[in-house]
């Protein structure tokens, strides 16, 4: 089926900003391309040459963990010369603008521009200025692309589709790019999409979005079969959105009582990092009959190879 | 200086209510020394003759908020670039802003703007200082000594006085030297980080938003205050439908204020910003299509007063950010007139009322003698084709900065001569 797919879709993007600019033959070729690598990651020799010759550049703005070494790691496997730029030590801090930081790194004519900055819109903005192509890896509280399809991919290999499923997303909906993105691409597969929260951080507007709201998570949790959790994006806040985290953790934190609202094969996920005891119980985490985070981190190299490779095959 | 005669134009003059085909003479100290049907091509001799068949006349626009560079900002604006837009414009006298470097809060400031323009300056430049020293809203200004020196009103421009402590200070020793407070209508809480309208697209562009409320909180402050006072008291620029209803619920109880509208906040709303174009980045920004037609609305009712180009020239390397970093405000003094003319062609507002908000209401809240064309009165005018079909291009843009926030419109209507004291500074 995955062939029959590559050779009808074509790809049309020369970057990859946001979910919102995809349409779902494109989501199904990238989920669809990842399932070969999430084969490859698991064998011994890992290596191919798909990107040999190719230059990979990871510009972050923002600490990252996970998503730079995902992107590293994607990068090098698919055979590409990756270099990660530490932008906390660099001339930005000096003065520079993002658009002469681009234009530097421009010069040294990459084919891979993999940027994750505190704006809204950055990646936007780069992807006007060079001629390479550019991989959002999340803008402010906007966009986080691969996070959403890593998600659907993680979804789709545990429950075996994503159409009909009712997906909650908890937490600091306002200030998270994760979950707009999922919003956008659960809704486009099929999904009956919840978020659930705090009235202070959930957007006025959020069920323009085609979801349902629920301040009240026992409620929303109500016949569930994936649990999104989210972090509290305190890096993003100005002053204080809930009194405290001891209150957060008795009405939105995810624990042992609260999941039983859910389907009783409900699955958690959380796309990291996670504050254990404050948005999740901890043992909670770690069950493995229920969480699903680590298998996340595990489809994320194969989506992001497979997000390299597209775009890459796009441009020849 | 030769005598100059307008001849076969309609001639609008809202302040002496006035709208005939006639003509204007313009004596030789650069004074209106006639005007009507009478002033002909048959009874005037020996003056230059300018035909404007077709065109009309009208007082030189008084834009009441407009940025300019100096000192501090020269390379994004200074007097003598600022008067070639101007007079392009067919603006003739232009309230400054204080939110210079360093700023006017003090006399000597005051003192090197006023000496600069009118060394630099075509057009007639009316100085504001600050409400507050350093404009940080903590200590008010010298007012008596400022408006002794010629400061003609009173602002901290791009902020707004937070405290109600302050402000009734202000209030209070304002209305004792009686002087024009101008206030920037926002609460700074509320729109802490905020860069676009509270809405949807908000949420979607990932954006921080400023909320109408912060708008609303001050207005509401501020009306009290006022009503303790009874001092001069004009608000800046309202974007949102619910200021106008405050506002014209204290108007209709007859408190006694004045207001002011952005012309992009008439012709823009929020969508138009689409995927984060920062030269629509505006302070206040701009909101969604029913406050833009309710600011119409409010113009049209007379519950708006004024409308201002608020001009804020920004050079690229302020605007060539992300729409979190970049600056706010749009260059657009030249297109003020054309901009509202829009406003006539489609049926939102009669002429007059738009030329009366722009010439008349604020020489008259200023307190300055432009803005009409009364016999003896300095000879500051304004000719344009109301119809000439013409489309803005950066390129042609005369301001120093080009951010302007309406590249590439259709337009309808350009000014073809300027006058100030009499002097043809503009011929198109």
């Amino acid at each position: 089926m995955a062939i029959n797919l590559k050779t009808a879709v074509k790809f049309t993007h020369k970057h990859l900003l946001g979910i919102q600019y995809l349409s779902i033959p494109e989501v199904n070729l990238i989920l669809d391309e990842s399932l070969a690598f999430v084969e490859l990651n698991r064998q011994e020799n890992k290596k191919l040459k798909i990107l040999n010759g190719k230059t990979q550049i990871n510009l972050f703005f923002e600490n990252s963990t996970r998503t730079l070494s995902s992107f590293e790691l994607a990068g090098k496997r698919l055979g590409a010369d990756v270099m990660n730029m530490n932008v906390a030590h660099s001339s930005i801090k000096k003065g520079e603008t993002l658009i002469d930081t681009a234009m530097t790194l421009n010069a040294m004519h990459p084919d891979l521009l993999v940027i994750r900055h505190q704006d809204s819109g950055a990646a936007n903005l780069l992807s006007q200025k060079v001629n390479c192509s550019v991989i959002n890896a999340g803008d402010g509280t906007r966009e986080h692309p691969t996070q959403a399809l890593l998600d659907a991919m993680t979804i789709k290999m545990k429950k075996g589709k994503i159409e009909g499923l009712r997906v909650a997303i908890c937490g600091d909906i306002m200030h998270s790019r994760v979950a707009r993105s999922n919003i956008y691409l659960l809704n486009m597969l099929g999904a009956e999409v919840r978020v659930i929260g705090p009235s202070t951080l959930m957007p006025k507007y959020i069920e323009s979005f085609g979801v349902k709201a629920f301040t009240d998570m026992e409620k929303g949790l109500e016949g569930s079969d994936i649990i999104m959790m989210l972090r509290m994006q305190t890096e993003r806040m100005d002053g204080s959105y809930v009194p405290s985290t001891r209150e957060y953790y008795e009405f939105f934190a995810l624990d042992y009582k609260k999941i039983k609202n859910a389907k009783a094969d409900a699955l958690i996920m959380h796309p990291g990092p996670m504050n254990r005891g404050i948005e999740i119980d901890t043992s909670l985490a770690d069950d493995i009959n229920r969480s699903i985070i680590i298998q996340q981190v595990e489809m994320g190299v194969a989506v992001r190879m497979a997000v390299l490779k597209i775009l890459m095959e796009n441009k020849k | 200086m030769k005598k100059q005669c307008i001849i076969n134009t309609r001639i609008i003059d809202p302040g002496n209510n006035i709208d005939q085909i006639g003509g204007l003479l313009i004596n030789e100290e650069g004074k209106i020394e006639a005007i009507g049907a009478k002033v002909t091509k048959d009874n005037v001799s020996d003056a230059i003759i300018y035909d404007c068949k077709d065109k009309i006349t009208i007082p030189g626009i008084v834009d009441m908020r407009v940025f300019v560079g100096e000192p501090g900002f020269e390379y994004k604006e200074n007097f003598r670039t600022l008067s070639q837009a101007a007079v392009s414009g067919g603006v003739t006298a232009v309230a400054t802003m204080p939110n210079t470097n360093p700023v006017i809060d003090n006399v000597s400031t005051l003192d090197f703007v006023k000496r600069r323009s009118r060394d630099k300056s075509t057009i007639k430049i009316f100085p504001l200082a600050t409400l507050t020293k350093n404009a940080d809203g903590k200590e008010i200004t010298e007012f008596g000594l400022l408006k002794l020196r010629g400061a003609w009103g009173f602002t901290d421009g791009l902020s707004c006085v937070q405290s109600n402590k302050v402000m009734d200070r202000i209030f209070n020793y304002g209305k004792n030297k009686e002087i024009l407070i101008i206030q920037f209508t926002q609460d700074n809480e509320l729109s802490e980080n905020g860069v676009i309208n509270d809405s949807l697209l908000a949420t979607k562009l990932g954006l921080k938003s400023i909320p109408a409320i912060a708008e609303q909180i001050i207005i509401e402050r501020d009306l009290l205050l006022l009503e303790q006072y009874h001092t001069k008291y004009h608000i800046a620029l309202i974007s949102s439908k619910e200021s106008i209803d405050i506002i014209k619920k204290a108007k209709e109880k007859g408190l006694k204020f004045t207001v002011g509208v952005s012309i992009n906040n008439l012709s823009l709303n929020d969508n138009d910003i689409g995927d984060f174009k920062t030269f629509l980045k505006l302070s206040p920004p701009l909101r969604s299509e029913q406050d833009r037609l309710a600011l119409i609305k409010a113009v049209k009712e007379g519950i708006i007063d004024v409308i201002v180009s608020d001009h804020k020239p920004e050079d690229e390397e302020s605007k060539r950010l992300t729409f979190q970093q970049a600056a706010s405000g749009a260059s657009g003094i030249e297109t003020l007139l054309p901009l509202a003319l829009e406003l006539f062609h489609n049926g939102s507002c009669e002429l007059n009322l738009l030329i009366k908000n722009l010439t008349s209401n604020p020489a008259k809240i200023l307190g300055i003698r432009n803005g009409t064309l009364s016999v003896g009165s300095e000879a500051d005018i304004a000719v344009f084709d109301l119809n000439k079909p013409w489309v803005l291009k950066k390129e042609n843009i005369l301001s120093k900065s080009k951010n302007t926030a309406i590249e590439n419109r259709k337009l309808q209507g350009k000014v073809s001569k300027t006058f100030i004291n009499g002097k043809l500074v503009f011929s198109e």
